[in-house]
């Protein structure tokens, strides 16, 4: 019962805090958004000439180095990897591609609904179709192999390399791009964002918030407390959401997002399969990384170079829909995604 | 009455519980458990729990050694 009542505590925070950034600049239902921020930073480093999506996102930073914290200091910091690190790679950097179909990660899906958004809630419908296609395989004895111990160096040098990416920005901002006009232009006071991410970071440490655990473990074995969290963020990020004003009911016309049904679907379909086949979502492997996860490191290198694939070669929808590649490539990884699938499950059956 | 422990250490949630959901069809009345994380084996435990199982946890260098034995009604 405790345990419910603080993910429904940090829920409610990280709703809020998600609706409060909109309201200190960042694009509208993208308080926080990991496929969003990713590929922004993507741009800032020019990994992709999208002239529109190009800002180094301090709330990723935070994030990473949020978890990192306080994971060190509930010496919880547990360098581990070796499950099928170039795997996870691949997975993310699909995940990253039907996330830039639908226009956001799991996490702002969730966000897009709460700001009245539909077109999120015919994604969420993909979503859970996703996760479901995982769990058949997880149920089929999928896995990507066991990790193993490694050393603090190796766990340490993602959350060490978004810290010196940070120093970077903030006393050379020359070296990097930043959008003038477009979403890339919108954000919250450096100071801010950082902030929030740190919050939101240290946060979904504690409380190990997964919007992919939480439908999975309902599912399986009937455990809500993840899926409280879920909900505990929608429903604050609602309220908050009606109090400012950014409370928009329907289909057109919403920030940042298109209204093609199918390929809304479809996007979050392979958001969520990818996700369950990874064992979180984008915000869960940002986390991980700052415990010393090496393979959700690997993962989070593999959403961005999906983000800067997905503009260098137009596979990102924008507010017009999808593209002729997009759809391409979203079929390709759900393709791929299955072969890794079976693959994984034959695999562990021979062994 | 099988005592061969279910090794999950190396692997994070939801595989710990999975090999255990699994392991159960047997309908042993203990099992031993051994896993390597913290989030492994809260859920791990809650999942005995749910199903009937009483939980004792030994830890040794970061791994930990669950112990389930089922509880009579």
């Amino acid at each position: 019962m405790r345990e419910k009542r603080t993910i429904i505590i940090f829920g409610a925070i990280i709703g809020i805090i998600s609706v409060a950034l909109v309201y200190f600049g960042n694009p509208a239902n993208m308080g926080f958004c990991l496929a969003c921020f990713i590929r922004d930073t993507a741009g800032g480093m020019g990994l992709h000439r999208a002239e529109v999506v190009q800002y180094i996102r301090p709330e990723i930073i935070g994030l990473l180095l949020g978890s990192c914290l306080l994971a060190l200091f509930r010496k919880e910091f547990t360098p581990r990897g070796g499950s099928s690190p170039f795997t996870r790679f691949i997975i993310g950097f699909f995940v990253m591609i039907g996330a830039l179909m639908f226009l956001g990660c799991p996490f702002r899906m969730v966000l897009r609904i709460a700001g009245g958004d539909l077109n999120a809630v015919i994604g969420l419908v993909g979503f859970i179709l996703g996760i479901l296609a995982g769990i058949f395989f997880l149920n089929k004895g999928f896995t990507l192999k066991r990790t193993y111990s490694l050393s603090k160096t190796e766990g340490s040098l993602l959350p060490v390399t978004g810290l010196i990416l940070l120093i970077l920005v903030l006393a050379v901002p020359s070296l990097f791009f930043f959008s003038s006009e477009g979403p890339g232009s919108k954000h919250a006071a450096v100071l801010i964002s950082l902030t929030a991410g740190l919050i939101v970071g240290a946060l979904a440490q504690r409380s190990r918030f997964c919007m992919v655990g939480g439908i999975r473990d309902f599912v399986l074995f009937r455990e809500s407390t993840l899926l409280i969290g879920f909900v505990s963020i929608l429903v604050f990020a609602v309220i908050m959401n009606v109090i400012l004003g950014y409370f928009h009911l329907g289909f057109a016309e919403q920030p940042v997002a298109h209204t093609d049904g199918l390929w809304n679907l479809l996007g979050m379909l392979l958001v969520g399969f990818g996700c369950t086949l990874l064992g979180g979502c984008p915000l869960r492997q940002i986390v991980l990384s700052g415990e010393g996860n090496t393979d959700s490191a690997v993962t989070v290198i593999g959403l961005l170079v999906g983000a800067a694939c997905c503009h260098n070669f137009k596979l990102a929808s924008s507010a017009e829909g999808p593209t002729l590649n997009g759809q391409i490539a979203v079929i390709v990884g759900l393709i791929v995604l299955v072969v890794i699938a079976v693959m994984g499950c034959k695999e562990t059956t021979n062994s | 009455m099988s005592n061969t422990p279910i090794d999950a250490r190396g692997y994070s949630c939801p595989q710990p519980v999975l090999m255990v959901k699994k392991a159960f069809a047997s309908q042993d009345a203990a099992y031993t458990v051994l896993v390597d994380n913290h989030a492994a084996k809260e859920n791990v435990s809650r999942f005995a729990t749910h199903n009937g199982y009483g939980v004792s946890v030994t830890e040794e260098n970061g791994e930990y050694t669950l112990s389930l034995a089922k509880e009579n009604a």
